[in-house]
């Protein structure tokens, strides 16, 4: 032994030595030689020792291998790879092998007999269970091909019993990815693949179990049925002593209760039988109390999709039976209900009321959890993290299709919102809020809830807020209790204030019974006495007028309660707060907004009618035939205002209504800009006086990278007609500075010819456009000179018609607000001129895609400096669909100013023409050509501020001396 | 036959003075060695004179082994190995070196100090004694010769709390101290891999008890104290053992992080506060969360717990105190408890609330049977906890895993008979000619049995091949054959009967060679059989087997073939 040792310390420690000197020479070697495969053949041969051959085959693993030459390399390869005596060399080829079988366009299956001959003669196990790994790239390359397939499980099957664990696990991993379930094997004819890969899960190696249950799990991924035969084998199997065994038998087990729902199976030791999804969910509980983490979470995690077992099984999960020497003793969610059941709830607690109570007889008392006893408790509480998540994540979705169980598992997540890792803690509160819907919650449980909000964690305690919008609670105590809680949280961090204030407005509406008996008390409103009239920028005040209002919006008995204040704080809130305040029908009070209080009324009727207007506006925009068409820009005034006005009272079709406006609005534009009188003259004249014209052209291209990125949804045919548009502004600014701008033309031919090639689907629907036209011209205008060009360009845009425009089915435009700062403060924020200050931004983005590319901050100062900011990506947070939020810090910083003044800020989204346009539908007609395309347009990249500016007052104070 | 031997000394059906002997493939540990808290006379210590009576324990001891600090596990360490006298190895975990000499040092203050006790043992003698400690790391093995190795598990109910695995040859026995199975607020879960040993001694302080979630409890607490402090109150915490007060702790800081409370916690200072250093140092022994967070922040370098000083008892306004000990008896706590007891009256909102709450870090029943389980023992013993509730558990361990459970007395020997597996080598061809014979690959679930010739050389085995043992032996092989005679009633001619004899096996034995010899005998494999007639009676015929004992199996099935007489 020590001398073997030696000696392999000997030879490395020679490679080392080895390397320097034959590198050099071997470079400049292939640089002379123009072929891959020829040089590869020069430096094998040269090779004088097995390292010299490996550090060869090394470097030319790290360059590419074209297409035509792969052949070629293989065969050399395997030249070598007969001649080579040395292992670790023919494994490196062999490992080559399916490296190379891998190159695109090239078709593997002449490697296949080769590699299956070398196998017969390959004594090394390890450089065996590499060919076998090169056969299985081979064999997924070639899924479909009736030849190669049963080969390679042919040889798979022969070397199944080969004494090398990694031999027969990639024997196992060939038969998972190529074997056929039903077709019986040619030289076993009573054998299937399944059975011959369940074989292998008694193997006395663990790897190689794993790799066995790891093949029938690709079989089922395959969409190969497996048999329910193998099912006892998978549970002995959940006892593995490996930890990999076990995890990748909850995977088999679950698939087979997935696949076999309804089968039965006995109860070893009983007469009795049980479904086998049953069976299988006692079995996976179970082992959420193994022994290693993994398994742990792997179980957890698959517990929550056996949605078929039965409630009797379900509810067990969270059984437990608590004793105490023996007695038994009631756990605290039971003594919880029991104190609240007996109305002593508010008192407190009574002394050693978790005393046990009646003595147990000792042969009755289960201590091994049976089947799925007490799963999730254990889960719960688990040491892991990661466990509990998966856990919290299980119960949800079991929670979701099963209310009494929501019922249940209650207090369990109410447990967790007490977890020491805030993650888990916010997971639990979002999968309460998901199965919502089911629960009610109880007095005590609430309290519980609500303790949470004090919690320091902003994430923390929006997603609370969130769920309390989603709360059905049972008395008016616990709106009080929610009440009281939300105002405290209100007072200890006054930034939540949108967030309690919209909290408010969700259990106003939902609970208007009970928040009525609360009214007086809520508005200190007094039989006799005319109280105080409250202050009315206090942001608590205003969270229970929020609460009381949306509460009467649904029980008109309770105006009847307010006080004249507060009719008066209701007009000056539903005019300020309008989100928050709803429409109310106040007695002896005229309706101010009669549009918003018929609205709720027609529901969606309104909105298919809206929609059919949409419809009907821009049909009769379509009759317009080309640009000049008298009374055409009336009609189209028209229709924008139409459009805008819709998109105001429709907040569902605001996005498209905005769309076809501005759409509208750049053929307006472009209408405007060709029937100046200037116009007519001869090109050179005009110069001077077309600066409208360049005007309209400028502003048209910026609406339309607004209309192309601002809006989401859009399908190819929006996007070419937004191109086509674009087009016709870069025609327009052709021709009016084609003189002045020699190269120009070539620029813009260039551009046609691009899109022709992005929107080649399209272009039917393009007809009688403006590029129909030019692209029937197109062999004219690369021969015709600037000057013809323009005037074609001229004649052209004025006759050709509107484009129609076509809506998709969602349209949505990208809007942000910001919520802080809020622009009202009057103390400006001061600091020291040459340090920074730093402003906390806030603010909610809607229907945005990958916020954390593109929306960035913009600062402009007085002085017309303009920074703009990039946010971190951890800033953005995903509260909703559609919905993100931006909560970050800018810094500010700037020279000594006399006195304080305002800098605006705002949000921008930035777009890339580059990146964005070639959408999947796009990219079907030209993909085939990626490489030989030339640089479409030259990648314009800009911003566009889609917030509103917020003015915010600094005062850069010079630094003290 | 080889047996385990376990003898407890203390906490046999008993709680506290934890001592347990351990004799295993001859050799003698000594399992924790503590003192109890109830006695202040000789029963305060382990008997060790059941060990010796006069002399040095060092010659029967091979090693001690302690689990944890707690003084019901490691006080009596330094009166045995320096007065007594012990001066082999002893084990315990980093966090348990650190930290048991701080409390040794105070319970000797206490007893010589306060109580005025004389031949007790000194401070010198405690730092000798922690001279003799080796200490180990998680899943370290450690040889402590050349055949006894041990090995540490995460136990986690305090700090450096272990259980470890001691083996000898195959023979091996975990012992658990005391543990924990329910993770807390800064240990993890006890954990240890299916080591199947062969005796498992647990702790079973709480053995008829299935505690509710630590969540609950935790909440409640939480509460409580929030409320209080929200009211302008004052809370007095007394605490009992190291180990439970960090918990409480870091309990409370955290919610004083979370929930941004700024009310002042205060820790009376004593020996707690310098454990407290050592919990800052261990941070590989806590939980999960304190492991991941310490490169931000250490959780045990507190933002809200000051070191208290009596005068802030008479400070307005609300606190948390935490202080010792735990019974109100005596002491700071007692002090505190009295001055803010007197205020109460005084002060009418602040209203004195006595809360009982228990943070025990002990496995209850359920957490004892999920250890089982997860190590497979084959016999399992009980000790660390009360007789009558002991008796119970173990009869459900009996019903359970069907194993056999023990829990000695102290004093009390239990033996265990051990099965323990002999390692052999075995010659590579022997091997391969076995496998070649026995279908492709061994199954490790069955045994099989083999030809080959086991050598039993200066103390080690060898199974090789037969001849090659001659070889080796320079002996000379003898062939044994065993021949037989049966007697037949066949009225044919010798060769026919033969020939009968040659078609009648030739149906029955379809996968053997049988061959019909021209020299008169019949050869299945290496089976011959030879006819002749009896000189009296033609009819009777004797037939002659002759076998090779190799043939053994097939010899003796033909003869009893033929005994039943060929067919008609």
């Amino acid at each position: 032994m020590a001398a073997h040792l030696k000696k392999r310390v000997y030879e490395e420690f020679s490679r080392v030595v080895q390397i320097p000197h034959e590198e050099a020479p071997a470079k400049k070697l292939r640089l002379s030689k123009p072929s891959k495969s020829a040089a590869l053949h020069i430096d094998l041969c040269k090779a004088t020792n097995s390292t010299d051959a490996l550090q060869y085959l090394l470097q030319f693993a790290r360059k590419p291998v074209e297409v035509e030459s792969v052949e070629g390399v293989i065969r050399i390869l395997l030249e070598h790879y007969y001649k080579e005596t040395d292992n670790s060399v023919r494994l490196k080829i062999a490992s080559l092998l399916g490296l190379l079988s891998k190159t695109n366009g090239f078709s593997p299956d002449c490697v296949v007999d080769d590699v299956i001959n070398t196998l017969g003669n390959e004594k090394s196990h390890q450089v065996l269970a590499q060919l076998l790994d090169t056969l299985l790239v081979v064999g997924t390359q070639l899924p479909e091909s009736p030849a190669v397939r049963p080969r390679l499980v042919e040889v798979a099957c022969k070397l199944l019993s080969d004494t090398y664990f990694g031999v027969r696990n990639k024997c196992l991993q060939l038969l998972g990815c190529l074997g056929m379930v039903d077709t019986p094997l040619r030289q076993l004819p009573f054998r299937d693949v399944q059975s011959i890969i369940s074989n292998y899960f008694s193997d006395q190696d663990p790897r190689v179990r794993t790799a066995a249950l790891k093949a029938m799990l690709q079989l089922h991924e395959r969409g190969l049925k497996i048999h329910q035969i193998i099912y006892e084998q998978a549970c002995r199997l959940l006892s593995d002593d490996y930890e990999q065994v076990r995890s990748a038998a909850v995977q088999i087990v679950w698939v087979l209760s997935q696949l076999y729902p309804e089968s039965i199976v006995p109860i070893p030791s009983s007469n009795e039988e049980i479904r086998l999804v049953d069976d299988a969910f006692g079995k996976i509980s179970h082992m959420v109390s193994d022994g290693s983490w993994m398994v742990r979470v792997q179980a957890a995690k698959t517990l929550g999709s056996m949605l078929q077992v039965s409630p009797h099984f379900l509810e067990q999960t969270l059984d437990k039976k608590l004793m105490s020497d023996l007695r038994r003793k009631r756990t605290a969610h039971e003594r919880a209900k029991e104190l609240f059941a007996s109305g002593e709830f508010s008192s407190g607690r009574k002394w050693a009321d978790d005393a046990p109570k009646e003595k147990l007889d000792t042969n009755t008392v289960n201590l091994i959890a049976s089947g799925a006893c007490g799963a999730f408790v254990h889960g719960l509480e688990d040491e892991m993290f990661e466990v509990r998540i998966a856990a919290v994540e299980a119960l949800c979705q079991l929670a979701r299709s099963s209310p009494s169980f929501a019922e249940k598992c209650l207090d369990f997540l109410v447990d967790m919102f007490n977890d020491e890792i805030e993650e888990v803690r916010l997971q639990s509160i979002h999968v309460l809020r998901e199965i919502s819907t089911h629960i009610t919650l109880r007095e005590d449980q609430l309290d519980t809830v609500l303790a949470v909000l004090e919690d320091s964690s902003r994430d923390i305690r929006e997603a609370l807020h969130e769920l309390l919008c989603y709360t059905n609670v049972s008395t008016k105590e616990c709106i009080q209790l929610a009440l009281l809680d939300l105002l405290k949280n209100l007072n200890k961090y006054p930034t939540d204030r949108n967030s309690v204030w919209k909290c408010l407005k969700f259990l106003g509406s939902r609970h208007p019974t009970l928040v009525l008996p609360l009214v007086p008390e809520l508005l200190s409103t007094h039989p006799y006495f005319d109280t105080p009239e409250p202050d009315m920028d206090d942001p608590a005040y205003i969270a229970v007028l929020v609460l009381v209002f949306n509460a009467a919006k649904s029980c008109p008995t309770m105006p009847a309660l307010f006080s004249d204040h507060t009719f008066r704080h209701y007009a000056y809130l539903r005019d300020s707060l309008s989100h928050l305040v709803p429409p109310l029908r106040l007695p002896g009070r005229k309706q101010v907004y009669s549009l918003d209080s018929v609205d709720p009324g027609c529901g969606s009727g309104s909105v298919e009618s809206a929609k059919l207007f949409l419809q009907q506006s821009l049909n009769r925009v379509s009759t317009i035939q080309n640009l000049e068409t008298p009374g055409a820009q009336d009609l189209l005034n028209f229709t924008i205002r139409d459009l805008q006005r819709l998109g105001e009272l429709q907040t569902e079709l605001a996005g498209a209504a905005d769309f076809c406006a501005t759409y509208l609005r750049c053929q307006l534009l472009l209408m405007k800009a060709l029937q100046e009188k200037l116009w007519n003259m001869a090109v050179p004249l005009c110069l001077k006086q077309n600066v409208t014209a360049t005007a309209a052209a400028q502003q048209i291209l910026e609406e339309t990278y607004k209309l192309e990125f601002l809006y989401s949804g859009l399908e190819s045919r929006q996007v070419a007609t937004i191109h086509h548009v674009r087009l016709q502004a870069k025609a327009l600014q052709l021709i009016l500075t084609a003189r002045t701008r020699p190269g120009s033309c070539e620029k813009f031919l260039q551009e046609i010819e691009s899109f022709q090639r992005m929107f080649l689907t399209e272009l039917p629907h393009l007809q009688d456009g403006f590029v129909d036209k030019l692209l029937e011209l197109m062999p004219r205008l690369l021969s015709c000179k600037p000057v013809e060009l323009v005037k074609i360009l001229q004649s052209s845009l004025r006759q050709s018609g509107l484009l129609q425009l076509r809506l998709p089915e969602q349209i949505h435009r990208a809007s942000a607000t910001i919520i802080e700062p809020t622009g009202e403060s009057d103390n400006p924020l001061r600091f020291t001129t040459g340090l920074v200050v730093a402003l906390d931004i806030d603010a909610t983005l809607e229907h945005v895609q990958e916020p954390q590319d593109k929306v960035k901050v913009q600062v402009l100062y007085p002085d017309g400096q303009s920074h703009v900011i990039h946010p971190k990506p951890a800033d953005f947070r995903n509260p909703g669909p559609n919905r993100h939020r931006l909560i970050t810090q800018v810094y500010l910083s700037h020279t000594a100013w006399t006195e304080p003044s305002q800098v605006e800020v705002r949000l921008l989204l930035a777009y890339s023409s580059s990146s964005s346009s070639p959408s999947s539908s796009i990219k079907s007609g030209w993909s085939d050509s990626i490489d030989g395309l030339p640089p479409a347009e030259a990648a314009v990249e800009g911003t566009i501020p889609f917030s509103k500016p917020v003015k915010v007052y600094i005062m850069p104070k010079p630094a003290r001396r | 036959m080889p047996e385990i031997k376990v003898t407890p000394l203390g906490a046999g059906q008993d709680v506290g003075r934890s001592c347990i002997l351990v004799s295993i493939g001859g050799k003698n540990i000594m399992l924790d060695c503590g003192m109890h808290m109830g006695y202040n006379d000789d029963r305060r210590f382990p008997d060790f004179s059941y060990i010796t009576q006069n002399g040095r324990l060092t010659d029967f001891l091979d090693c001690v082994i302690i689990s944890h600090f707690h003084l019901d596990h490691c006080g009596a360490l330094p009166y045995m190995s320096e007065m007594v006298g012990y001066d082999g190895p002893i084990y315990m975990t980093h966090p348990t070196k650190a930290i048991c000499p701080i409390l040794l040092e105070d319970f000797r203050k206490i007893t010589v100090d306060k109580k005025g006790e004389t031949n007790f043992f000194t401070s010198q003698m405690i730092k000798d004694c922690m001279k003799k400690v080796i200490p180990l790391n998680l899943h370290q093995t450690v040889q402590v010769d050349d055949e006894l190795e041990i090995k540490a598990y995460y136990a986690g109910h305090v700090l450096g709390a272990a259980m470890v695995h001691i083996k000898v040859g195959s023979e091996s026995v975990v012992y658990t101290g005391d543990y924990n199975m329910t993770p807390d607020r800064h240990l993890g879960a006890a954990w240890i891999d299916k080591c199947r040993p062969d005796i498992l001694i647990s702790e079973s302080t709480y053995a008829t008890t299935i505690r509710d979630s630590k969540r609950c409890r935790e909440r409640d607490f939480l509460k409580k104290v929030h409320e209080s402090i929200e009211r302008g109150g004052k809370v007095l915490i007394p605490v009992f053992a190291l180990g439970r007060a960090q918990e409480l702790c870091i309990l409370l800081e955290t919610f004083w992080e979370r929930m941004n409370l700024k009310a002042p916690i205060y820790f009376s200072t004593g020996l707690t506060e310098k454990a407290n250093h050592y919990y800052k140092l261990f941070i590989t022994w806590t939980n999960q969360k304190i492991r991941k967070t310490f490169v931000q922040r250490n959780m045990f370098e507190f933002k809200h717990i000051k070191a208290f000083d009596r005068s802030y008892a008479d400070n307005p306004g609300p606190m948390v105190v935490f202080a010792t000990p735990g019974m109100l008896h005596a002491g700071q706590s007692l002090q505190i408890f009295k001055k803010w007891a007197g205020n109460e009256k005084n002060m009418l909102d602040v209203k004195m609330q006595v809360e009982y709450m228990s943070f025990s870090a002990h496995a209850d029943a359920k957490g004892i049977m999920q250890l089982i389980r997860m190590a497979e023992p084959r016999n399992m013993l009980l000790v660390h906890g009360e007789a009558a509730k002991m008796e119970f558990l173990k009869g459900k361990i009996e019903q359970e895993f069907s194993i056999d459970c023990y829990m000695p007395a102290n004093g009390e020997t239990t033996s265990v008979i051990t099965n323990p597996s002999v390692p052999v080598d075995m010659s590579l061809n022997l091997l391969k000619r076995e496998m070649a014979l026995g279908g492709p690959l061994p199954d490790p679930k069955k045994p099989r049995a083999m030809h080959g010739t086991l050598i039993m050389k200066e103390n080690s085995l060898k199974l090789v091949s037969s001849e090659q043992a001659l070889k080796e032996l320079g002996l000379n092989e003898h062939q044994l054959r065993f021949t037989c005679r049966v007697q037949l009633q066949d009225p044919h001619s010798d060769s026919d009967t033969l020939h009968r004899i040659y078609t009648h096996l030739k149906s029955l034995l379809k996968d053997y060679t049988i061959q019909h010899l021209p020299d008169g005998t019949v050869m299945v494999e290496s089976i011959v059989i030879k006819v002749s007639s009896s000189a009296e009676d033609a009819n009777s015929k004797v037939l002659l087997l002759s076998w090779s004992y190799q043939d053994e199996d097939l010899g003796s099935y033909l003869s009893s073939l033929l005994k039943k007489g060929l067919p008609t």
